[in-house]
Formats: structure tokens, C-alpha cells, sequence
């Protein structure tokens, strides 16, 4: 294999010149190196593994494997009925519980014809935006940690994150797995001076946003680790299947609150916010922009939420919906969030699929990661935002 | 003179026991000076990040070293199968005596200090402080683990590249002083410390300090969300509070150095005429300075990688420290006033900071497309055989 060592042609003479060079590049030569990342490693977030082949400190290739968290939760719902179904929602989407849990109820109200009271529904957009302030902030936290910020990000995120968990801790009794939502509406009405709480916590949640600002955004070396680091254009976005923050950082203004209305977010005024170029920093602005969107529309709800019902009048005990099938999909802090829900008359659902917003987004992951550095691997991971239980089931 | 048993400039008149009684003092101060060090950064870091720290453990969690200690200790001293066993197991100790041994040339007051006095001691400081190196590389070679042996290549290729803006921008202040004697430096220092006349040189000293000790945002040897603890990551036990160990020693040493070098060491502001409970309690001060400024830094900037680290040694932080030692040694011999240098000094340091600002913000890194062609003309290469 070695090229064949000549005594030396004169000095000009292009033979000499171009074996001198093949020589030399030979002498350096390096072989490719498999790096096993995961499944156990801080920067994985749950159980992920990406096995990398890096040349010197470049990414050739990187292949994920998951199945790791798998737990057969759509298996699972066929044998649980609609509201015990909701249960497997919250461990599905263990950062976004209430967004999962409005999917699948929202699912079963449209097999079903289920009109949803005006007042359940403000409840539960509050709690939706809230839960995505919660998301998006242990992204900020998790993410800063990824970059290197030896916890203080994970810190300062935390901080609100515990606020937004204690109020939901006193709405539904419980810190994790909530189980709020019913279809139909909401499980019991708001305790006495929710409103003031949310309102003071809304506060805490725009200062924990400025505190972002100050610690990470302009930071010049989280800029030099995050901008044109991981950038994947619009047209490979779409054509991966990529959606939410994953999507908008690179410049399409995709919110399925936008484009395809659902419960009461017509009657809200919020933007949506958008990147440039698709790279990890995109990614995070965008995150972080949409928290103050989400303080915007708590902050409608509480002024216009109605008195009324939580759940609609007469509904069965035991709920059956009509034989058919429903695709419903929300926008979740991680993407489009769909349930797509088969039954055949009785009180549990025949099918249940969950379309996955980071699964989808996962399978970017190899056109965002090739030819950059290993280092960025952890960067560009952490960018995705990912809930290994959602992508595995 | 500040102990009754000092004879002849020596502790009990004996050279053997005068070396064995120094290398005492220099152990146990290190030692409970190392351990009051993980507990203010804990405490300190802690603080930044709004939680509290260490409390359990004796006042203010001040025993919490010594609990880790214990733990340490009694914990299996473990070793991978595979490692190379024994630069496996020197290399804590390749990296831990330098460290030590820089300690014997700082002065703490005018006459108090190990071999303070020594004529070249700027120059040991450098030159032994770069064995440590040996050991990192011996420590991820050995561990027979991929994670290590990054860990370890970036450790070498760092504190070399990081090792060269530290030692000019010393150098520049040894121009300044004409000396390489330690205490020679401080006492020059009586009026106005070097950091007036050479804030590009102590802010490239304090660059190139970060990344000589690891810490963050340099901290890419032992990168905890990367490399998973880097060259340490198969050691435990007690040669792994070695290696903890060092890094703090390296952390004292390299403030109490900076402070002698830049910040007027126990001269500045009292003058030599003030006895040495001041000079010890001056030096103390800004030894701590330094210390907290280490650690604030660390709490909350992130990680640089690894090309951009390498980038900003060589292509920023070198020519800065030759533009330094240049504009000194320009002044010092056509004798113009010292104010002529901090002037340029101070802009150049502005000046590269926007630069940095600038390039940061608004340029467009090499686009991916380069690197993806490169790999591609590589597994190309690989393919027609022409490479292994």
C-alpha cells in the first residue's frame, strides 16, 4: 500500500513534485475513527445513541439507533379507554405534557362530535402555552449545558421551569404526569386566585427570558459555537419532514396554530417567530422568542377567559366513540404532534398511531451533522430538542 | 527572620533537612489550600447559579473536601483491563509533581517563600509547568479508551498552543523589569503595577491561563457534555483526586503568579517598607482575585471548540503577544517614557476585540460544502486504494 519509495527526481520535474506530495499525504494519513455516542452519555438526553465516524475531528457519518425507550404506549391505549388513553399521552411527552394530552383529546372530540365548552378550552390553552414555556425552557437549560455552561443555564431555566411546575402542581395535583385534560373538556376547574398566580408567574417567566438573553444570546463564544453550525436549508427541511422550531428557524413561517386553527387560537394575536438560516443559533432564538409569545397569549386568555362549564352537558360515563377514523395534529413545542385515532365503536380505540416531532426531526439529524466538527455533534443534537420516549414510544 | 530555627538561610543549618522541611511545608499547604479552593468554588459557583452549595457538611459545608477526601481514598483504586498498566498509573504523578514544584519560586512577601530568591525563577515557573502536559498525554494514551485518548490529544495540542501567548506575554514583563528574578519583579512593582503598562499582556496572560488550566471556556480536555471527563475519564479513586488535585495547585500557582507579575505582587500598593503580615495578607488578596475571576469566568461562558480554540491561539492571541513584547522592548531601548506603551497596548487590546466582536457577528464561518468536498476527495482516495 505504500507508494513506492523513488530516489528523487530533480528538483521541478512534475512526476517528482506530485510523488513527493502523494509521500507526504500518505505520511499524515489518518484513519477513520467509530465513536459510539450513547446510549449512556450526558449529552444524549435520555437514551440515544449516535454511532459517529469521524476522520480526524470531522463528522463522516453518523448513524442513529433508537428503540431504546421504547414502552409500546400506542399498543398500550388500545387497551385503555379515552380517558385512561390520556395517561400514556403524559408518558409519552414527559416535557410537554399538556400538549400531548390536548392532541389526544381534541382526537377523540372530533370522532366524536364533542362540543367543547368555551371556557374548558381558554384553560387549556393557558396550560398549553404555559407547558410550552416549560419545554422551551428546559430546552434553553439542557441546551446551555450542552454547549459547556458548566450549569448556570440549566440553573437560571430550572428556576422558571419550577414556577411553571408548581402552579401546575396545585392545578392538577401532580408535578409530572398531570392528566388535566378529559375529552370534552378539562378534569375540575381552576382553584380559587389561579389567575393571580399565572399573572405573577408571567412576570417571573419574562424576567427568566431577559436573564436568557443577558447569559446566552450574545455571548460571543455560545455565538461561535452555535451560528452556521448545524444549518440545514429550507427545501432539505421540508423534505426530512422537519417541523416547529426545527422548521421556522429556517425562515418558513410553519405553526400549525396558524395555519390550521384549532381551539380557540383564531381569537389570539401572537407571531410567529422566525430564523434565518436554519443553524443551531436560529434554533434557540427561535425557542426563545417563542416563550414571549406564549406569555402573550396566557396573558389574552386570562383577560378574556369566560365563566361557564368545563365539560359539556350530559357526557356518558363511559365513553364510546362512533366507528371511523381522525387524524388530529397540534403544534407542539417539538413540532407537529399528531394522533391519528382508529375505532370501531367501542370505548377503546382500535389504532392509535402518534406521529412524532422528533422523530421526524431525528431523521435530520444526519444531513445537519455531516462535515462538522465532533464537537458540534453535541451542539447540533442538543439543537434538536429531543424527548427520546416521544421519538420511541 | 521569621522562624528561630532558620540558620544560614536555612531551616535547622542541614541541606537534607532543610529540602525535607520544605517539601513538608510545600505538601500540606498545597493540600488544605487546595481543599479551601473546591469549597469556595463550590460555594461560589454555586451562588451564581442561585443554589447554596455544600451545607451538610460541618460550618458552611466547609468539611465537604474532607468528606470527598475520605471517600477518595477508601474508594478501589480501579484500572481498565487493557490499560497500559504502568504509565497508567504514573501518570497522576507526572501531572501532580510539576505543579508542586512551581510552588518553590513564588515569593509571598519579600523573604518568605521556598527558594524565592532564585535568579531564573520565571523561567523554572514556565519551563516546569509544561511537564504537566506528559502527564495528560500519558493519561489518555494509557486508558485504552477512545474518550480518553481525545481527551487527551486535545489536552497536548491546547496547553502547547496556549503555552507560547502565556510565556510572551510574561516575557514582555520580564522586558519591563529587566529581570527574571520573581522577587526582583515585585519589587520593581512598589509604584505602579505592570498591568497599568501592560493590559494586552495581562489580558492575554489571563486568556492563556484559562486554557493552560482547562477550565471553562477552554475546558475542552475534560469537556463533561463531549468527552465525558476526558484523560481522567478511567481513573478513580485516589489517583483521580490527583489529577484534581494538580488542577487546583496549577490554579493557585497560576494566580499567584499572575499576581506577582501584573498586579504588583505584596509590593503594590503598600511599598516594601511595611512588614510582612501585610505583604502576606496583599499577596493573599490578590491570589484570590485572580482566583474568583478564574472561577466567575468558568461559571458562565460556554465551551469554545476545538479548531476555534486552536484559531484564537494562533492566530490572535500569538501575534498580539509579539506585537506586546515588540512594542516593550521598541521602549525600553530608545528609553521612552513607560506611558508609551500602555497606549498602544490598551488599543490593540480594543481594537482586536472588536475585531473578534465583529467576525463573530456578522461573518459567515468556511461554508460546509468545503469540508463535505474534502471528505468526499477522501473516501475517494480510500476507495481507489491509494490509502490504507
Amino acid at each position: 500500500m505504500f507508494p513506492p519509495l523513488q530516489e528523487g527526481p530533480e528538483e521541478g520535474s512534475a512526476g517528482g513534485k506530485a510523488d513527493r506530495q502523494a509521500m507526504i499525504e500518505h505520511e499524515y494519513e489518518t484513519v477513520e475513527l467509530n465513536i459510539n455516542m450513547g446510549p449512556v452519555h450526558p449529552a444524549t438526553h435520555g437514551v440515544f445513541r449516535a454511532i459517529l465516524t469521524v476522520d480526524g475531528e470531522l463528522v463522516v457519518d453518523v448513524e442513529p439507533v433508537i428503540g431504546y425507550m421504547h414502552r409500546g404506549g400506542e399498543k398500550l391505549s388500545e387497551n385503555l379507554d379515552y380517558r385512561q388513553g390520556i395517561g400514556i399521552q403524559d408518558r409519552t411527552e414527559y416535557l410537554a405534557q399538556m400538549n400531548a394530552e390536548q392532541a389526544y383529546c381534541m382526537a377523540a372530540e372530533r370522532l366524536g362530535g364533542i362540543e367543547v365548552p368555551e371556557r374548558a378550552e381558554f384553560i387549556r390553552v393557558m396550560c398549553v402555552e404555559l407547558n410550552r414555556c416549560a419545554s422551551h425552557f428546559m430546552f434553553l437549560g439542557a441546551y446551555g449545558q450542552d454547549i459547556g455552561t458548566f450549569g448556570t443555564a440549566f440553573t437560571y431555566a430550572f428556576r422558571e421551569r419550577e414556577r411553571i411546575m408548581d402552579l401546575f402542581e396545585e392545578l392538577t395535583g401532580e408535578r409530572m404526569m398531570y392528566s388535566y385534560f378529559r375529552v370534552g373538556g378539562v378534569a375540575w376547574d381552576l382553584p380559587h386566585g389561579f389567575e393571580r398566580k399565572v399573572q405573577q408567574l408571567l412576570k417571573h417567566i419574562r424576567q427568566g427570558v431577559a436573564d436568557f438573553e443577558g447569559l446566552l444570546t450574545e455571548n460571543e463564544v455560545f455565538l461561535a459555537r452555535t451560528r452556521n453550525v448545524g444549518a440545514i436549508s429550507k427545501e432539505k427541511a421540508i423534505d426530512y419532514g422537519l417541523t416547529g422550531p426545527m422548521l421556522r428557524a429556517c425562515g418558513i413561517p410553519w405553526d400549525l396554530r396558524k395555519e390550521e386553527p384549532y381551539s380557540i387560537y383564531p381569537r389570539l394575536e401572537f407571531n410567529v417567530p422566525v430564523g434565518e438560516q436554519g443553524d443551531c443559533w436560529d434554533r434557540y432564538k427561535v425557542r426563545l422568542e417563542e416563550i414571549k409569545e406564549s406569555v402573550k397569549i396566557v396573558e389574552q386568555c386570562l383577560d378574556m377567559l369566560p365563566a361557564g362549564p368545563i365539560m359539556p352537558e350530559r357526557m356518558p360515563r363511559m365513553l364510546r366513540l362512533p366507528a371511523g377514523e381522525v387524524y388530529m395534529r397540534t403544534e407542539n413545542p417539538r413540532g407537529e404532534y399528531g394522533i391519528y385515532l382508529v375505532s370501531r365503536g367501542g370505548n377503546k380505540p382500535y389504532r392509535l398511531k402518534i406521529r412524532s416531532a422528533c422523530f421526524s426531526n431525528l431523521a435530520g439529524l444526519r444531513e445537519m451533522l455531516v462535515g462538522e466538527y465532533v464537537a458540534d455533534a453535541v451542539a447540533i443534537i442538543g439543537s434538536l430538542d429531543l424527548v427520546m420516549c416521544e421519538v420511541d414510544r | 527572620m521569621l522562624f528561630t530555627w532558620w540558620d544560614n538561610g536555612m531551616f535547622f543549618g542541614q541541606a537534607w533537612a532543610d529540602a525535607l522541611v520544605r517539601l513538608v511545608i510545600v505538601v500540606a499547604f498545597m493540600t488544605v489550600t487546595v481543599m479551601l479552593l473546591i469549597w469556595l468554588e463550590r460555594k461560589l459557583v454555586a451562588r451564581i447559579q442561585q443554589r447554596l452549595g455544600p451545607t451538610r457538611t460541618g460550618p458552611m459545608g466547609l468539611l465537604q473536601s474532607v468528606a470527598d477526601a475520605i471517600k477518595l481514598l477508601a474508594k478501589e483504586d480501579l484500572r481498565p483491563l487493557t490499560a497500559d498498566r504502568w504509565v497508567f498509573e504514573l501518570a497522576p504523578f507526572v501531572f501532580f509533581v510539576p505543579a508542586f514544584l512551581t510552588f518553590v519560586v513564588l515569593p509571598f512577601t519579600d523573604d518568605l517563600g521556598i527558594r524565592a530568591g532564585l535568579p531564573l525563577g520565571l523561567f523554572f515557573i514556565v519551563a516546569v509547568s509544561s511537564v504537566s502536559i506528559v502527564g495528560m498525554l500519558m493519561a489518555g494514551l494509557a486508558s485504552d479508551s477512545k474518550y480518553a485518548l481525545l481527551g487527551g490529544l486535545r489536552s497536548v495540542a491546547q496547553m502547547i498552543s496556549y503555552e507560547l501567548p502565556l510565556v510572551l506575554s510574561v516575557l514582555s514583563v520580564a522586558v519591563m523589569a529587566g529581570t527574571m528574578d520573581l522577587r526582583e519583579i515585585v519589587r520593581a512593582q512598589d509604584r505602579v503595577p505592570y498591568l497599568v503598562w501592560q493590559p494586552l499582556a495581562f489580558f492575554i496572560f489571563m486568556t492563556a491561563a484559562t486554557a493552560e488550566l482547562a477550565r471553562r471556556p477552554f475546558d475542552l480536555p475534560v469537556a463533561e457534555s463531549e468527552l465525558v471527563g476526558g484523560p481522567h475519564v478511567e481513573y478513580s479513586g485516589i489517583r483521580w483526586s490527583m489529577f484534581m488535585l494538580a488542577e487546583y495547585t496549577n490554579l493557585l500557582i497560576l494566580s499567584a503568579f499572575g499576581s506577582v507579575m501584573f498586579l504588583g505582587g505584596y509590593a503594590w500598593p503598600f511599598g516594601l517598607d511595611w512588614g510582612w503580615p501585610w505583604q502576606v495578607a496583599l499577596t493573599f488578596v490578590k491570589t484570590t482575585l485572580l482566583i474568583v475571576v478564574f472561577m466567575w469566568i468558568g461559571a458562565t461562558f460556554p465551551r469554545l471548540r476545538i479548531d476555534q480554540l486552536m484559531a484564537y491561539a494562533w492566530k490572535a492571541l500569538i501575534p498580539l503577544s509579539f506585537l506586546q513584547v515588540l512594542l516593550t522592548g521598541l521602549v525600553k531601548v530608545y528609553g521612552w517614557p513607560d506611558i508609551t506603551i500602555t497606549i498602544p497596548s490598551a488599543l490593540a487590546l480594543v481594537v482586536s476585540a472588536a475585531v473578534v466582536r465583529k467576525r463573530l457577528r456578522y461573518t459567515v464561518r468556511r461554508p460546509r460544502e468545503e469540508r463535505l468536498a474534502y471528505l468526499r476527495a477522501r473516501a475517494a482516495a480510500r476507495a481507489a486504494g491509494s490509502v490504507q
